[in-house]
């Protein structure tokens, strides 16, 4: 292998080293308002969302009668609001845990 | 620097490797920082794999034919154009673009996730290393890209002629595209299995991305039509050859689960569904790759030199026994939320959509593989031919084409009867008043299959432009604002909606074009000399002289052809000029000195060029197989040969060149096919019209650059839309 060839491998090793093992070395405050669950409701939310506006539309460009778009709809935002309910809660859970486990800290170290 | 270019390879099997184990142990162990350094090695990928790619195209470019690839497909004589696109003609170059382009989609899906779906795209990250990591085994053990030979060659054998096309440089990366994007639904779907994580989040994270495939799948076959139909001399766009029929495969799939992925995300239903429809389109998307590469199917597309049949049939058992096993074992996870509101509804359309669909996709995987099926069961090797494939895919070809003017005009949910029927007058008026015209002017009378195309092509216009009208109708009451700003208005704030009636128009236009051409073409194969004319359909072509033009190998502004020999073909109708075409057939320098010091300077595979006049009622085609067998001109070639060195293609040239004009004083009569095809462009404007949709359907909307709502405005929400 040429020098020219070697250091440029060598080099791109060690960036290769320093990207991937970043995680690894320093650790990062994990980001606490992810949960699985509320990304999952998040979803969700966003298409009952689209699903409204398009009923909606379907009314409006003459697609639903009124009765239909009257019971679309009506079972769409109550979909809609047991979803933000549960986000709702989710949300409440997870300050919750949080301020239970700042709570704690401060029991175990009162100079906190 | 092809050490560089290996060293990279073995530094990205080790990245995948190392990237695999990573994420699964972290996403097994719960340890977020080892997840996180997969999702890097994914990173770091894309950053080794560009380095080698760049490796590899400076080769090319700098003519270095110590590289056996750059000398086996390239010369210091193909024009800098080709020479840049000859990377991917070769066996090993193609499977470095395919792990490139992987390794880009991989590093974007991965990045626009990173916060979101952690378990999934845990899993999903080791899935794209694992076909990374095959991909770039196969250079590493099989094919390398950097293998050299030393002394190097003083030049290359060049770049297969057929090649030298411009739509040659974007199809390739176009279509392979279009397959490496297919992996990243096919990564996260099976991803979400793993992670028993089947609820509409992961289809929401992919659904671009399975959008992007399906739009570069559909620009590539285009593309791909597009050169076989001005390149190939046969006249046609399509063949239901073994290599378009495998990239038509995943198309049809994604084009099913862009559908039904609708019918997930609004309803909860068809998640076994849409795992299998999206598990599918990645191995189909495989097994395309596999098509062009293992030369196991003969095709005019298939440019694999060697065998690497048995990793890919390895890697496509696993991928096809994985799925149906994920599938079967989370089964009760992938329960419909909800069922059918009502037969007559967008859901019920979209089902009987994705049911043609892959009834297409059935058939045509049929016919395709027809030839190994055959063989298998009775020792012989049976193939199925385009009347096959046209007598199963033009009627469901219809229904597509039905339903898709049927879905835009039906609600969500539920649709009353009453609401149905006023919504069809204005679609089925347009077909109605199309079939009326057709058949008062005769145009259609022995073509029922084309009329009924034209009739559902109509209807979809009638049913699309009902649909803009009535939105643009309802805009402007609410917003007042003039028609020209509500459709922009309307298009803005509904991009899935009405990018998708616009791909349906594209459809509908396109398999017009498809119709008329297929249906109405006048084709003639006949032998002429200078002065001779014949008819086709309502044309005359007379062949008033030929052409002939030595080109130096070395001038770069041609496609690096020694000779063309060609001819002028005046069009006339009525007695009156409507075109001339100017066919020639190209011919190479071969590589081989033993044909003769000037035998081989014109000793490669012809290629013709077609002469075309296209227009947007019809196309006028022609090519020409001129004779250089005749005795006077295998004379000069022959005293060539003996009196010439092969040290001196310069001399080799005037040889060339005596033969040129020994042709054109005696011209010997020449082969001709011509064409008169109605609506051939309708094609290309379809497929545009169906990019653009895709485009807008595909454009980021408002809403996803919403900024994160608190709490407290959500619980605001809640309380308004229980109100209302």
């Amino acid at each position: 292998m040429s020098v020219l060839a070697a250091m440029l491998t060598l080099m791109l090793l060690a960036a290769v080293m320093a990207v991937v093992s970043r995680p690894l070395l320093i650790a990062r405050k994990p980001d606490e308002s992810y949960t699985p669950k509320r990304s999952e409701l998040e979803a969700e939310r966003e298409a009952k969302y689209r699903e409204i506006r398009d009923a909606e539309l379907d009314y409006r460009t003459g697609k639903l009668s009124q009765e239909d778009y009257e019971a679309v709809n009506g079972a769409l935002r109550a979909e809609a609001v047991e979803i933000l309910n549960k986000l709702e809660s989710s949300e409440r859970d997870r300050v919750g845990e949080e301020d239970q486990a700042a709570e704690e800290d401060r029991a175990t170290d009162p100079a906190k | 620097m092809a050490q560089l270019g290996g060293a990279c390879l073995i530094l990205a099997l080790a990245v995948c490797a190392y990237g695999i184990g990573a994420s699964i142990y972290g996403v097994r162990t719960g340890r977020a920082e080892f997840s996180e350094s997969g999702r890097r090695s994914v990173y770091a990928l894309a950053g080794i794999l560009t380095v080698a790619f760049a490796v590899l195209e400076l080769a090319f470019l700098r003519n270095d034919f110590s590289f056996n690839t750059v000398a086996d497909t390239s010369s210091a004589t193909t024009p800098t154009f080709y020479k840049a696109a000859a990377v991917w003609s070769s066996q090993e170059g193609s499977l470095l673009l395919w792990a490139w382009l992987l390794s880009l989609w991989s590093t974007l899906v991965l990045f626009l996730t990173r916060k979101r779906m952690r378990d999934v795209s845990a899993y999903a990250t080791a899935i794209l290393l694992g076909f990374g990591g095959f991909f770039i085994a196969l250079m590493v053990f099989y094919a390398t890209p950097f293998a050299t030979t030393d002394p190097a060659p003083a030049e290359g054998v060049g770049l297969d002629p057929l090649l030298r096309h411009p739509s040659m440089m974007i199809h390739p990366p176009m279509l392979y595209s279009g397959y490496t994007l297919c992996i990243v639904p096919l990564a996260f779907g099976m991803g979400a299995l793993l992670a028993r994580k089947v609820d509409a989040e992961w289809i929401k994270a992919t659904r671009r991305f399975a959008m992007a495939a399906w739009l570069f799948l559909g620009i590539g076959i285009m593309l791909g039509a597009r050169w076989s139909y001005s390149e190939l001399g046969w006249g046609g766009y399509w063949g239901w050859d073994a290599v378009e029929n495998a990239s038509l495969m995943p198309w049809l799939t994604a084009t099913a689960f862009i559908h039904s992925l609708m019918i997930q995300e609004k309803r909860g239903m068809l998640k076994v569904w849409n795992v299998s429809l999206v598990l599918a389109t990645g191995t189909l998307a495989i097994m395309g790759t596999f098509l062009v590469r293992s030369g196991i199917l003969s095709s005019i597309h298939a440019f694999g030199g060697q065998t690497l049949g048995v990793p890919f049939v390895i890697l496509i058992g696993v991928l096809i026994l994985s799925s149906i096993y994920l599938v079967s074992s989370r089964r009760d996870m992938l329960r419909s939320e909800h069922r059918l509101d009502s037969l007559l509804s967008r859901e019920s359309i979209f089902l009987a959509n994705n049911i043609v669909l892959v009834g297409l996709c059935f058939v045509i995987f049929w016919g395709t593989y027809f030839p190994l099926i055959s063989e298998a069961l009775t020792g012989h090797e049976a193939s199925v031919g385009p009347p096959w494939f046209d007598r199963y895919t033009v009627p469901l070809a219809l229904i597509l084409v039905l339903l898709s003017g049927i879905g835009p005009v039906i609600a969500w949910r539920r649709a009353t009867l009453a609401n149905a029927r006023r919504n069809f007058v204005v679609p089925l008026s347009f077909a109605l008043v199309t079939l009326a015209v057709l058949l008062a002017t005769g145009v259609a009378d022995s073509k029922p299959l084309a009329l009924a195309m034209f009739c559902c092509a109509a209807f979809v216009l009638g049913s699309v432009g009902q649909e803009y009208w009535r939105g643009v109708r309802v805009r402007r009451a609410i917003a007042g604002e003039p028609a020209p700003l509500a459709l922009l208005a309307l298009v803005k704030r509904n991009r899935r909606r009405y990018g998708g009636y616009v791909v349906h128009i594209g459809i509908a236009v396109l398999f017009v074009g498809v119709a008329a051409s297929s249906s109405f073409q006048h084709a003639s194969e006949l032998s002429l000399s200078p002065g001779q004319s014949t008819k086709v359909g309502a044309y005359t072509v007379r062949y008033v002289r030929p052409t002939a033009s030595v080109t130096p190998k070395y001038d770069p502004v041609h496609t690096g052809s020694t000779l063309s020999l060609g001819a002028v073909l005046d069009v006339t109708k009525r007695g009156k000029h409507v075109t001339s075409l100017t066919p020639a057939e190209d011919f190479y320098d071969s590589g081989e000195p033993a044909q003769g010091s000037v035998a081989h300077l014109i000793g490669g595979q012809p290629v013709s060029q077609v002469g075309m006049d296209g227009g947007i009622k019809r196309d006028i085609w022609s090519a020409i197989a001129p004779d250089i067998d005749t005795p006077r001109l295998k004379r000069i070639i022959e005293i060539g040969n003996k009196t010439i060195p092969l040290v001196r293609p310069d001399e080799g040239m005037i040889a060339i060149a005596v033969m040129a004009r020994e042709y054109m004083r005696s011209p010997p009569p020449a082969e001709f096919h011509l064409i008169v095809s109605p609506l051939v462009m309708w094609i290309w404007i379809g497929g545009a019209i169906v990019a653009c949709g895709a485009l807008i359907a595909l454009w980021p909307a408002p809403s996803t650059v919403r900024a994160r709502v608190s709490v407290r405005a959500r619980s605001r929400a809640a309380r308004r839309l229980a109100r209302a």
